[in-house]
């Protein structure tokens, strides 16, 4: 299930379509200045990028229909050149589109109620989510429901449009974080309360770019019931005294690290008070109309025949490789949650042509009920495939090129488009990843190595969340050259942690050694079973120092 | 210093640069250069009238290497735009 458009939502889509249309003739015609347009389109999410206009379309908290995947899939087909990029912000990218075609675009999505709507600027972006939402083994609360409930509260809030800086809220139900809510303005955990109750963990001024923060612990827990009025007083709070002088300084982060957040809480606890009486919660009724929307499929028994699987799996290697990565556990056990991932190696991290959309759309409906998300780690999701259709969905999505098993390995490379698209890039992020992967491509070599999230960002903006990577690299210019500086011990997950850098930054040429190295550093000193991020948390940076850098005098 | 006007064509988006009869042409090879300062403000001027004429946006100057004979881009940033394509395989060429 998802949530639909009723005919109100159709009816504004269909006006700011239209008037945007006329903006563009209007631009066209020299009746509008660039000066005067640039805010009109970034307000529909189209920039201008290296080579051509880029638009960035929501895909509220990464849930999609496979109707609305094809119609992306031919978007990128009769628009674009044949592909799109999904992002860190479990939206989508496409990089080569002309300023004529994007009201006819627009229409499109607009078709299968979608659009660019909030995608730019200084409001509130499109909330983010557990990409297992639904369907995740050790979910609390399906967090749809109440991103939901924030999307429609934060589209066109008329007190939140111009913010000082732009603004990200994450959530997640489950016990495992998945959706990196410590990296984000607000993040919100659904968690057990008192008599079966359930209520929300508020985290405040996470974020990346230039000064990195981990979120703080804002309010320890929130009743459902006041989730609005009290994000609507941390908003205004935020609102009254980010500085609006320094695009550098705006961000909540830096709010919250010059008052304290005890002072911040201080302060919004009173404006809460104060508002609380307002109406800016909604009615119960409301809520349950919301949730009906998400109401659990109906998954029929469908017991799997595990001799059967067990002798797949023992057949064929890279289903069993597969298997072991790529396909979660869901609340229901004849179920399985499947990721497909985008990650094959030697490929552009993120990007994915308009045949394996499709491909993907028609395995969401035949095997997922018609159901798909984005990852914020730039994959797909299928969360609800019968396992007793495990092998049929795999030949499928093998035939598709869409099977490669490195679900959260070396080779699962999270990268911003960087130099070769990105108008702000100091270095190139995406042949960096290709010449990772291809270091890794044995996916027993990868597999060796375990859990090892790489993240690459091609500038300080940190779009690809770099900082929050088990190992990071960022692209920065150094006299004119491409050079790269790595980063160890990022994490995005409930042990959320900014990366030390290591050292002085590497020439292109030198960054797959490099990684390589730190890769053999801890294969040498890893204990049993020890993850990466915790033979790094044990043995620190000296090791790798010395192995990228040779022993200091 | 040798240089170019390169912009984005406003219709498209597309890496331009202004090249002779004030045309603007995606083919760096074809641009031309300005030698110096005045040849350089007479560039910007034609420019800015195509940008108020609607043909292009963002228009700027760059340094271009003549050795080759041709204009060629100077930076890895102007050699990707004047490449019009990234530097990987894309992913619709891999497969
Ligand atoms: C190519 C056009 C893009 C431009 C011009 C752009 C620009 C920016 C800028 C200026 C920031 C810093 C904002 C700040 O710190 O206040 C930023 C942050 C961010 N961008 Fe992008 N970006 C682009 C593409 C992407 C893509 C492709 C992704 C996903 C892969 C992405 C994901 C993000 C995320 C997650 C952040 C937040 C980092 C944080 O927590 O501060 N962006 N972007
Ligand atoms: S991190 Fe920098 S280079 Fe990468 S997409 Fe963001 S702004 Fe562009």
């Amino acid at each position: 299930m998802m949530y639909s458009y009723d005919e109100f939502d159709r009816d504004f889509l269909r006006d700011r379509n239209r008037e945007f249309r006329t903006q563009v003739e209007r631009r066209l015609a020299g009746q509008l200045s660039e000066d005067e347009f640039k805010p009109l389109r970034l307000m529909n999410g189209l920039y201008l990028q290296l080579h051509a206009y880029m638009l960035r379309v929501a895909i509220p908290y990464g849930v999609l229909s496979a109707r609305q995947l094809r119609q992306l899939g031919m978007i990128s087909r009769r628009w674009d050149k044949g592909f799109g990029h999904w992002t860190t912000r479990q939206n989508i990218q496409f990089n080569w589109i002309k300023l004529v075609d994007v009201p006819d675009i627009l229409e499109a999505l607009a078709e299968v109620d979608m659009h660019a709507i909030q995608t730019s600027g200084n409001c509130i972006r499109n909330v983010t989510a557990d990409p297992l939402a639904g369907a995740a083994s050790d979910e609390i609360e399906d967090p749809r429901i109440w991103a939901e409930v924030l999307r429609q509260w934060s589209t066109n809030h008329p007190e939140f449009t111009f913010l000082p800086r732009k603004f990200k809220i994450a959530i997640t139900g489950a016990l495992e974080d998945r959706a990196a809510i410590a990296f984000h303005d607000i993040g919100i955990r659904i968690v057990g309360g008192p008599n079966a109750t359930i209520g929300f963990r508020i985290y405040v001024g996470g974020g990346q770019g230039r000064t990195p923060y981990v979120a703080q612990e804002m309010k320890e827990f929130l009743p459902p019931t006041q989730l609005l009025s009290y994000l609507e007083a941390m908003l205004r709070v935020y609102n009254l005294h980010g500085r609006r002088d320094n695009i550098y300084k705006a961000r909540i982060k830096i709010l919250i690290n010059a008052i304290g957040v005890d002072a911040y809480r201080n302060q919004v606890e009173e404006e809460w008070q104060s508002i609380r009486g307002e109406g800016i919660d909604l009615p119960a009724d409301e809520v349950a109309r919301i949730r009906a929307h998400f109401a659990p499929p109906e998954l029929r028994a469908n017991p799997v025949d595990n001799a059967e699987l067990l002798k797949a799996r023992d057949q064929d290697s890279g289903f069993d490789r597969w298997v072991r990565h790529n396909v979660l556990p869901h609340k229901n056990p004849d179920y399985a949650i499947v990721s497909v991932a985008f990650k094959e190696p030697g490929r552009p991290p993120g990007d994915a042509t308009a045949e394996e959309m499709l491909r993907v759309a028609d395995a969401a409906d035949r095997y997922s009920r018609g159901e798909v998300r984005v990852t914020y780690t730039q994959n797909l999701i299928l969360p609800n495939v019968a396992r007793a259709d495990l092998v049929d969905l795999y030949e499928d999505l093998k035939s598709a090129g869409l099977v490669a098993g490195n679900t959260d390995l070396i080779t699962d490379i999270i990268a911003c488009p960087g130099l070769d698209y990105c108008n702000l890039a100091n270095a190139r992020s995406l042949p960096i990843a290709q010449d990772i992967t291809a270091r890794f491509a044995d996916p027993e070599r990868a597999e060796a190595v375990g859990e090892l999230r790489l993240n690459i960002s091609g500038c300080i903006n940190a779009c690809g969340h770099h900082h929050s990577g088990h190992i990071g690299i960022l692209g920065v210019d150094k006299k004119g050259t491409e050079h790269y500086q790595i980063t160890l011990g990022g994490s995005p997950s409930d042990d959320a942690a900014i990366g030390d850098i290591v050292g002085p930054s590497f020439p292109a040429e030198d960054v797959p050694d490099a990684i390589e190295t730190i890769v053999d550093t801890y294969l040498a000193q890893r204990r049993d079973g020890e993850t990466f991020l915790a033979t790094y948390g044990r043995v620190g940076a000296d090791p790798f120092k010395e192995a990228l850098y040779g022993t200091p005098r | 210093m040798p240089s170019v006007i390169t912009a984005n064509r406003l219709e498209d988006g597309i890496v331009v640069y202004l090249s002779e009869d004030d045309k603007w042409l995606p083919d760096l090879a074809s641009a031309r250069v300005a030698d110096d300062e005045t040849d350089l403000e007479n560039l910007s001027t034609i420019a800015g009238q195509a940008a108020a004429d609607q043909l292009i946006v963002g228009a700027y100057s760059m340094a271009v290497d003549l050795s080759e004979g041709t204009p060629q881009a100077k930076s890895v940033r102007e050699q990707i735009r004047a490449s019009h394509r990234p530097t990987i395989s894309a992913v619709t060429e891999i497969q």
